[in-house]
């Protein structure tokens, strides 16, 4: 959705660029002479952008609306805790269990992620699976992702965090129904 | 008396002291304003070798050229530099130099604190060259995020240099602000009502209004970060009741409007020089000074933008993302008028207006990208990404350099009083613009494809390889085409023939006048009627030069100029200058040890710096207005007026009313990261809240009473009350803290001890004052000639107890609600 997002902000951006592009080449092209202020200036100034805006926030704001995290019966809940420079990763649904730089979901269900960090602010963020939410101390911020397939994904700290920053990274394994009912069995895959 | 004869009698008034001497006895605003340009040059240099050093490394993958220490520090000091050392200044130092000529006045308002603000710069500025020498510079991003920024992330010296340096640098923006809007205010030709100012004006009115109220956060937030680091005062711990978010906060408040602070100034050039390249007049003057304002105004709603990743609840990120796209609409409304005004002319292709285009080109790629980020998941998937990096530079270099390249060589004729010869300037262009492109078109889609901001390398094979490594030869094309701007200003300021008077045909009053400028711009002050005074009377250069205008005769052998009535323009006073002296730099100067004490963790020498700053400030007001009144003194044309020292609202009591909107700024934003910590940080309440029980209370009612009523009786009982109503005001201060344990403890402590800290200097500014005042009766000073003193000081000593009480309750609330 986020992809399809970024197509029609593409295109739109380019036919206003051309549009002003245009508007400035024929100024050397038209003989000069009496221009309508009001032309300019309220429509193309203030009614020509209001549209266009009022459109695009419609359609951004509905478009975070169905990203937002909703109740669902078959949630599940982890927990991720950033410090310089590594991620640990605790479930719900298997207590005591703490995975390092690797973070176990099932396929095809949505999955909280309760951000927080034991020192400075990170971000975590996986782009494949949803947008980034930082890490900030004594805060916890709760992200929702959703794998569609299982398989590995890329995650990524994304807030600045010192020298150690270039290899903040992680892995998201996705596991299909067998695996997800494997790890939780104790199974580390 | 021939124009010859009085060119060389105001010379001799006006003139800087002659050799070497003068750089630094200068107070004089043409000299100022080149000085502020070319130090504003240099940090541009600079900061672009970090950029040429940081696209080196990233020209390749696995680049071992840097390591992440160095790499961190690099782009750190590119983003402070250009920011705060570059873009800021080069605004100032155009201002300065401007304003005074557009506006047919003088000088600026106040020429000593242009020049202390421009020494504060230097050295402040000299701090920050010296941690990038030394390897010590920041590293923590140039919006130096605690903790990362703090102890913990950042125990050595670095992210102190930043809060300190760049808080003494911050004293030049705050002052060149104060001065602007006075000047713009009250220092214009007599008779130009402010809808007829030149456009310039309105925009740098409107910068500078912003500086007084966008700065004060950052220095506050500075300040914070500098006592967290420096005596463990815990306002962004989170174990003891502090929040990293009060910082992101803070700085947003600052760092949005810092970004329309640096394009206003750019589009004040743009709205000035575009008319003149289309041979017409501008279209929509109204419009786009409304424009401006509403721009500067909703400016300081949107610093939450920055944040859509902290985890801010939805509702917040929907009313803060509609009001982020808010502001294309202002942006557009300008952007349309300047078309119109193309459309409306005969519009040439000189230089300056091929850097116009330009800006056209780059700034609105700039500000559709700024529109697709305001888009709330589109930002959760581009935040901190090199989409991010790609659109500043579309806003900053668009919006900022390429204009201001055009203001460069549109005013360079002005500059250098000679023609433009050498055509380098054409290879120039064609260097920077489409380098600039090859850069950062690229990196957005570079951005896209995950690759985030401020890393020190990255491995092969993710699609990034192509995109850097154009990027990186396009950005060494676009440096070779800025040296060549910059030789080119060079060779033809000292080498091209003298030119004309008004090469471009414009119609403000900043060519009416000789080039370069003399040190008194106008030989006589014109009487303005119009927005182009220049094209009412193509003569009026000559019968300025003449005498024929305001102040023309120079027999009382000083520096005099008008001030003006705001609205209409009509006289009011006369204003008489201080000649050339070292007090600024001396000043400023003595406020850099304090600032190096800080710094070094020499305590000793902050109390002693702080009393040599008063000591400076004490002589800066000696030598200010005469004893006895002068009376009516004639100013030309008929007309006669007092000075500005028998005036009750003299230039020092509308700088001081404008110091104070800062200063008030700062100290609402204390209370709201008071109120901020109390709601959301998540380790409140404290152990304890102060139960200063009713004393202190009683004490700040009974002194603000006092220090209310005394200056408002002009006899020496009324002064005595004043006096002894501040000192129960910071009396109250002791049972106060008395209470409490160590401003170590939590956020809470902490945050009383600044109210209180912030309290007592007030204190001690209003006595300090008042005892000026009290001086100046000593001395002999007629009634007359101390009125606007004693308005100054009673102004001061009045937000002193306003701040006394506020402080009071909100230091005294939690404990007795709880
Ligand atoms: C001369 C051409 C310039 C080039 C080639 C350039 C290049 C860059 C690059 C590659 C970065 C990203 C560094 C990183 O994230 O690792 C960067 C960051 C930045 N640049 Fe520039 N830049 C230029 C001019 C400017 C100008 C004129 C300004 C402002 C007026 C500016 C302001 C910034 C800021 C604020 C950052 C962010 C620094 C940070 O992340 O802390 N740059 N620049
Ligand atoms: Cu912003």
């Amino acid at each position: 959705m986020i992809a399809q997002l970024w197509w029609v902000l593409l295109a739109g951006a380019t036919l206003i660029f051309l549009f002003v592009a245009g508007l400035i080449a024929w100024a050397w092209r038209r003989p000069s002479g009496e221009t309508d202020e009001r032309r300019f200036v309220i429509w193309l100034g203030l009614a020509f952008p209001m549209i266009v805006l009022a459109a695009l926030l419609a359609y951004g704001l509905i478009v975070g609306e169905r990203l937002l995290p909703r109740a669902t019966p078959d949630l599940v809940r982890v927990h991720a805790e950033a410090r310089q420079w590594d991620w640990r990763f605790r479930y719900d649904d298997l207590p005591g269990l703490e995975t390092d730089n690797v973070l176990h979901i099932p396929a095809d269900r949505p999955v909280d992620v309760a951000i927080t960090t034991a020192d400075v602010v990170h971000a975590f963020w996986v782009p494949r699976l949803a947008g980034k939410l930082d890490a900030v101390p004594g805060h916890v911020n709760v992200l929702r992702i959703e794998a569609d397939a299982p398989g590995r994904y890329e995650g990524l700290g994304s807030e600045f965090n010192g020298v150690g920053y270039r290899d903040h990274r992680f892995t998201v394994i996705a596991h299909d129904d067998a695996g997800w009912q494997a790890f939780l069995q104790g199974e580390t895959p | 008396m021939n124009a010859l004869r009085r060119h060389r009698a105001l010379s001799r008034i006006w003139a800087s002291d002659p050799g070497w001497k003068g750089w630094f006895t200068t107070v004089n605003h043409t000299d100022l304003g080149r000085m502020f340009l070319v130090v504003a040059t240099f940090f541009f240099v600079v900061g672009g070798i970090l950029a040429m050093l940081i696209r080196a490394q990233l020209a390749s993958p696995r680049s071992a050229f840097l390591g992440p220490d160095h790499y961190n520090q690099i782009f750190t000091m590119h983003g402070t530099i250009m920011m705060f050392l570059f873009a800021i200044p080069f605004f100032e130092g155009l201002a300065v130099y401007l304003l005074p000529k557009m506006l047919g006045t003088r000088d600026l308002a106040f020429p000593r604190l242009t020049a202390y603000g421009f020494w504060c710069y230097v050295f402040g500025g000299s701090m920050m060259i010296f941690a990038l020498l030394a390897g010590v510079a920041p590293d923590s991003g140039w919006f130096m995020y605690p903790p990362l920024s703090s102890t913990i992330g950042a125990p050595g010296i670095n992210s102190d240099f930043w809060l300190i340096g760049i808080t003494f640098v911050e004293i030049s923006a705050i002052s060149a602000a104060v001065e602007i809007t006075v000047t713009v205010l009250r220092y214009r030709a007599p008779g130009m009502k402010l809808s007829q100012m030149p456009i310039f004006a309105w925009y740098a009115l409107v910068t500078a209004v912003m500086i007084l109220t966008g700065f004060p956060p950052l220095i506050l937030g500075s300040i914070l970060l500098e006592l967290e680091r420096a005596f463990g005062l815990p306002f962004f711990q989170v174990a003891q009741g502090g929040d990293a978010l009060l910082w992101q906060h803070l700085f947003w408040l600052f760092g949005h409007p810092e970004v329309y602070i640096i394009f206003l100034p750019a589009a004040g050039a743009i709205s000035t020089i575009l008319p003149v390249m289309a041979r017409t007049t501008l279209m929509g003057y109204g419009w786009i000074v409304a424009a401006a304002v509403s721009l500067g105004v909703l400016s300081f709603g949107l610093w939450v933008h920055h944040m859509f990743t902290t985890g801010i609840p939805h509702m917040g990120l929907a009313f803060f993302s509609a009001a982020s796209t808010l502001v294309a609409v202002p942006t557009a409304v300008q952007i349309f008028a300047w078309i119109g005004t193309l459309w409306k002319g005969r519009p040439e292709m000189h230089l300056p207006m091929l850097w116009l285009l330009a800006f056209f080109a780059t700034f609105v790629i700039g500000g559709l990208t700024g529109v697709m980020v305001a888009i709330v998941p589109f930002d959760w998937q581009a935040h901190d990404t090199y989409f991010i990096v790609a659109h500043l530079h579309y806003v900053l270099v668009g919006g900022f350099v390429f204009p201001m390249i055009a203001a460069l060589y549109y005013w360079m004729p002005h500059f250098t009083g000679r023609k433009t010869y050498f055509k380098l300037g054409h290879a120039a262009f064609w260097l920077v613009v489409p380098g600039f492109h090859g850069t950062f078109l690229m990196l957005h889609w570079a951005g896209l494809l995950g690759m985030r901001r401020r890393i020190d390398s990255y491995e092969s094979g993710q699609g990034w390889e192509a995109i850097n490594i154009i990027a990186s030869i396009s950005g060494f094309v676009m440096a070779i085409g800025f040296a060549l701007v910059v030789i080119d200003v060079v060779v033809n300021a000292v080498v091209a023939i003298r030119g004309s008077r008004d090469p471009w045909g414009a119609g403000t009053l900043d060519w009416a006048m000789p080039t370069p400028a003399a040190p008194y711009n106008f030989a006589s002050l014109a009487h303005v009627t119009s927005r182009d005074p220049l094209y009412d009377d193509p003569k009026l250069p000559v019968r300025l030069a003449r005498g024929e205008g305001y102040l023309g005769d120079p027999d009382r052998a000083r520096r005099e100029t008008l001030s003006v009535d705001i609205a209409t323009g009509a006289p009011r006073y006369v204003v008489v200058f201080p000649g050339n002296t070292a007090l600024p730099m001396l000043m400023s100067a003595v406020t850099g040890l304090f600032f190096l004490g800080m710094l070094l963790k020499a305590y000793w020498l902050v109390p002693i710096s702080a009393l040599g700053v008063i000591a400076c400030a004490l002589i800066w007001v000696r030598g200010l207005g005469s004893r006895v009144p002068e009376g009516a003194l004639p100013v030309g044309r008929g007309l006669s007026l007092a000075t500005a020292a028998e005036a009750a609202d003299p230039p020092g009591w509308w700088g001081s009313v404008f110091l104070l909107l800062a200063n008030g700024t700062f100290f609402g934003s204390l209370l709201f990261g008071y109120a901020f910590l109390f709601s959301i940080a998540p380790n409140w309440p404290p152990p304890a809240y102060l139960e200063p029980g009713p004393l202190p209370l009683l004490l700040v009612l009974l002194g603000a009473g006092l220090a209310f009523i005394g200056p408002r009786f002009d006899t020496l009982t009324g002064q005595g009350a004043t006096l002894v109503g501040l000192i129960l005001i910071a009396g109250a201060a002791l049972p106060l803290l008395s209470g409490s344990t160590d401003p170590t403890r939590h956020a809470y402590d902490a945050t009383v001890w600044v109210f209180v800290g912030y309290g007592l200097l007030h204190c001690v500014v209003s006595l300090l004052m008042w005892s000026v005042v009290a001086g100046r009766r000593l001395t002999g000073h007629s009634a007359q000639t101390s009125l606007g003193t004693k308005r100054i000081a009673r102004l001061w000593s009045d937000y002193t107890l306003l701040v006394a009480l506020l402080t009071d309750a909100a230091i005294g609330l939690p404990g007795v609600l709880t």
